[in-house]
């Protein structure tokens, strides 16, 4: 089974990276652009055919490691 | 007290990818201290009075910065020396690996301006009590070494006690935090390189007198 989980940085929590990229994108004529914003993306492949149970390991993953609850939150998805 | 007093002893964690270790454990020992070199794997620390956690980039700073050194066993022993009111000490990618272990408040992001900012930085007491600025006075100004890209503070619980903040925050830290405390003040990060400016070679002897208050710390707990 393959679970994606994104990992985003909270709104209110800066982004160099993505404040960086923003003037870049804005310097080439992208001037449309309002906000840019690097998440993170983990590709987990894993054993077991149960999809809440997976989904539920993957939820403690992410409060345990993948995540850092201070500054980050996340969202889980199940690969069909 | 009879005799001469006994020497503190100091554990300094070596996990995978620690690199100021020996920078570490010689100034502490040149300011008097026992200082033991202690591999991430061990678990107990209690034989010893304090524990720093030096810099460096601890498991390859994968995922986050010192977020998988949280989980090494010697995080127990960590632990445990803090909360019966010892010191710990995070410099740099301890202070890091503190943030993430929960011991400190807060997390750290890339410094603002994207660079790996790698010089000597003014930084000013904010506060004295705390392990670390225990020997210095507030609004005492010192030049430390600076040697990191994820050096930009975050503490959206505004929990963290400042005890050192920066004249011209390189990084973006929130408050310009350079040194953070627990409200105990027992166990502080702090971001700039005391070990490193511990020798008039070096550019800088500001540090010393925040590693003296730091040994003097343990020696308070210790009775």
């Amino acid at each position: 089974m393959k679970i994606r989980v994104e990992v985003k940085r909270r709104p209110e929590v800066a982004d160099p990276q993505g404040a960086t990229v923003l003037r870049a994108l804005h310097d080439l004529g992208f001037s449309e652009v309002q906000s840019t914003r690097f998440d993170r993306t983990i590709t987990i492949e894993l054993d077991g055919s149960d999809p809440e149970v997976a989904r539920s390991r993957v939820e403690e993953m992410c409060r345990r490691l993948l995540a850092n609850p201070v500054i980050e939150d996340y969202v889980i998805e199940v690969e069909p | 007290m009879t005799g001469a007093p006994s020497r503190m002893k100091i554990a300094v964690v070596v996990f995978p990818g620690t690199n100021c270790e020996l920078d570490t454990v010689q100034v502490l020992a040149a300011l008097g201290a026992e200082a033991e070199l202690v591999w991430h794997r061990q678990p107990d620390l209690d034989r010893f009075d304090a524990v720093v956690l030096p810099g460096g980039f601890a498991h390859g700073d994968y995922l986050r910065t010192g977020a998988i050194a949280r989980f090494s066993p010697v995080m127990d022993g960590v632990a445990a020396l803090a909360e019966s009111g010892r010191p710990v000490l995070g410099i740099c990618n301890g202070f890091q690996i503190l943030c993430e272990a929960g011991l400190l408040p807060g997390a750290f992001i890339a410094n603002s301006g994207l660079s790996f900012i790698c010089r000597m930085v003014e930084v000013e007491v904010a506060s004295s009590t705390s392990a670390l600025t225990a020997h210095t006075l507030p609004g005492q100004m010192m030049r430390l070494p600076l040697n990191s890209y994820e050096g930009n503070y975050v503490d959206p619980s505004l929990i963290g006690r400042v005890v050192m903040r920066y004249t011209d925050n390189p990084n973006g830290a929130q408050g310009g935090a350079a040194a953070v405390a627990n409200e105990a003040g027992n166990i502080v990060g702090v971001m700039p390189h005391p070990e490193r400016a511990s020798d008039r070679l070096l550019g800088s002897t500001d540090g010393l007198a925040l590693l003296e208050g730091f040994i003097a710390s343990a020696a308070t707990v210790a009775g």
